[in-house]
């Protein structure tokens, strides 16, 4: 038998129900695994001590027959998510001290189907970065190329590093412009950013507020649905979660995709796209088209003004989102001679460039006399993203294409720290889903020519995440990657 | 595209931020943002209506009652500086 801690979650419950392990040994192998891949820098906090009490409970809840959707699953969980009493950073130094009072509803969830929770995953600061160097704790490492130090991707760098690393058995992440599909890509593993609505956003630290979803790394796509499942659901505290009927989403994955049709963006095979991941991309159709599949080609014509409207929109809603941050209710405070100072003081000593970046277009984008040009232009373009979409599944059930436009790179690369836009490229394949607020997810389809793994991206309608769950399944049964 | 200097220092006060330290590189960065946002102004949207939710049909209002409150001890838990159950900001009334 492999490993405790290299099961799937699904392959784990399977095992904790016939009893041929307990929770606490299952925990206690992540564990030990996570000791010795600290110099990964996956987790910003570990909590193995209460996720040992956890695995406690939830054998006591196995041996009464009580247990719960994810009873004793060992999972990690992204320091944005507010967590009771435990240290909440959002990886920025501005709220290095905070400890909630309360618990994000998504790990509130997740408590109450039983999980443990073996700590808090890094993280680009605020979720602004795509690679994770933003994280006022140092970069993570890919564990893909470990001495070589390639970033793991962002923002849930962390989280992607942790699940790949096999120190976590699952982990929560949090999507704003590609933030799981793409650390999902660069690390291997299987990420799905859920219908915008689907998941709350209550007790998660907001970046943008139209565009975060919390969602789900897992190690397989039947792990994606189980933790999704569990996550979902409409919440009176998040005014913009959605009625929605949860389906379980596991049972989409027994369907087979005979019939199902697979849009193909022409606009998202520019020239000049990476040559290795245009013939993957190639493979997953093939793949699916000999499952019986039927492939369209299908046009996103607004496709290139997506990242301008991506970044108009999301920092302007982060510059009101981080008012927030003034030194006087929480988190750091660095003292002045007026109010303004104390503010001024307080935010340019806590946040990072990236941040400060973002809040300053942000602010731009919203004052008087840029409002009409940039904002609101952001807006309309926005409005016409989204009906390419609605236009393009007029032909189509779930759209096919590749995650990022290249593999990982290496941490500190020139070309990316010299100019912010270079960085903001990695995510021109998942923000218009973003924009749109579309379920998407990310599975590996193979390894680059220097053994980085490269991913798929799949699009669907909005709450039909058991189509995208359904086609990525196929996929990966077809392509059977070798995780890490 | 070119922002004066004006620009950059009206804007992060705006932002409550300073950015002087950095600041050639701070401009340089904004500019090379602004190249990449401007690109959308050559999209006609003479028809799109802003898109502000993309759901339609949510933003459910909750009943109008309290459902939590009388936690000014937890409120203030994690205040920087309070006193007498209130947080502590310098004088802003002389």
């Amino acid at each position: 038998m492999s490993k405790l801690n290299e099961l799937t979650i699904a392959e784990a419950l399977k095992g904790l129900k016939r009893k041929e392990f307990s929770c606490v040994e299952l925990a206690s192998s992540y564990i030990k695994e996570m000791e010795k891949r600290r110099g990964l820098n996956a987790y910003v906090l570990e909590t193995t001590e209460t996720a040992l009490e956890q695995a406690k409970a939830s054998d006591k809840r196995y041996a009464n027959g009580s247990e719960r959707a994810v009873e004793g699953v060992p999972l990690g969980i992204k320091d944005l998510f507010c967590t009771k009493g435990v240290r909440t950073t959002a990886c920025s130094k501005i709220l290095s001290n905070f400890v909630p009072e309360y618990e994000s509803t998504v790990t509130q969830k997740l408590l109450d189907g039983g999980a443990a929770f073996l700590g808090k995953t890094n993280m680009d600061e605020f979720a602004m970065g795509s690679s994770n160097e933003t994280s006022c704790f140092g970069p993570v490492v890919n564990p893909w190329k470990e001495e070589e130090k390639f970033v793991p991707g962002g923002s849930s760098g962390g989280s992607a590093a942790a699940v790949a690393a096999n120190i976590c058995a699952g982990a929560t992440g949090s999507d704003t412009g590609g933030s799981i599909r793409q650390p999902s890509a660069y690390c291997g593993i299987t990420g799905i950013k859920p219908t915008y609505g689907r998941c709350s956003r209550y007790g998660m630290v907001a970046f943008a507020s139209s565009l975060d979803q919390a969602g789900i790394f897992g190690k397989d796509v039947r792990d994606n649905a189980i933790l999704l499942s569990v996550i979902s659901g409409y919440d009176n505290k998040d005014a913009t979660s959605a009625k929605a009927e949860v389906p379980n989403f596991e049972s989409f994955l027994t369907q087979d995709v005979k019939g199902l049709k697979i849009g193909i963006p022409k606009e998202y095979r520019p020239h000049g796209l990476n040559e290795e991941i245009s013939k993957y991309w190639d493979m997953g159709i093939e793949m699916l088209k000999a499952r019986g599949a039927e492939v369209v080609e299908i046009s996103l014509p607004h496709t290139k003004y997506a990242l301008a409207a991506y970044y108009t929109v999301a920092p302007a809603e982060a510059s009101s989102n981080l008012a927030r941050y003034d030194g006087v209710r929480y988190g750091l405070r660095e003292n002045g001679d007026s109010l303004d100072n104390l503010y001024i003081n307080t935010r340019t000593k806590g946040f990072g460039r990236e941040v400060k970046r973002r809040i300053m277009i942000g602010t731009y984008v919203l004052s008087s006399g840029y409002y009409d040009a940039y904002y609101l232009q952001a807006q309309k373009v926005r409005r016409l993203i989204k009906e390419d979409f609605i236009n393009a599944f007029k032909k189509c059930d779930v759209i096919l294409t590749p995650t990022a436009p290249t593999a990982a790179f290496k941490i500190g690369d020139k070309s990316m720290s010299e100019d912010p836009v270079n960085m903001y490229l990695n995510d021109i394949f998942t923000i218009p889903a973003s924009l749109a607020g579309l379920p998407a997810m990310s599975l590996p389809i193979g390894l680059s020519s220097n053994g980085l793994p490269l991913g798929l991206q799949l699009i669907g309608k909005p709450f039909d995440e058991g189509t995208v769950l359904k086609a990525a399944h196929a996929l990966e049964t077809d392509v059977k990657f070798a995780r890490k | 595209m070119k922002v004066d200097n004006e620009t950059v220092k009206k804007i992060a006060f705006l932002s409550r931020l300073n950015v002087d330290e950095d600041f050639e590189n701070t401009k340089n960065d904004f500019e090379n943002i602004l190249g990449l946002i401007e690109q959308f102004s050559e999209v006609d949207t003479k028809n799109a209506a802003p898109l502000v939710s993309v759901n339609d049909n949510n933003l459910i209002c909750r009943e109008d009652k309290v459902m939590e409150g009388g936690d000014a001890e937890k409120i203030l838990s994690n205040a920087p500086a309070k006193e007498f159950g209130y947080f502590v900001v310098p004088k802003v009334v002389e």
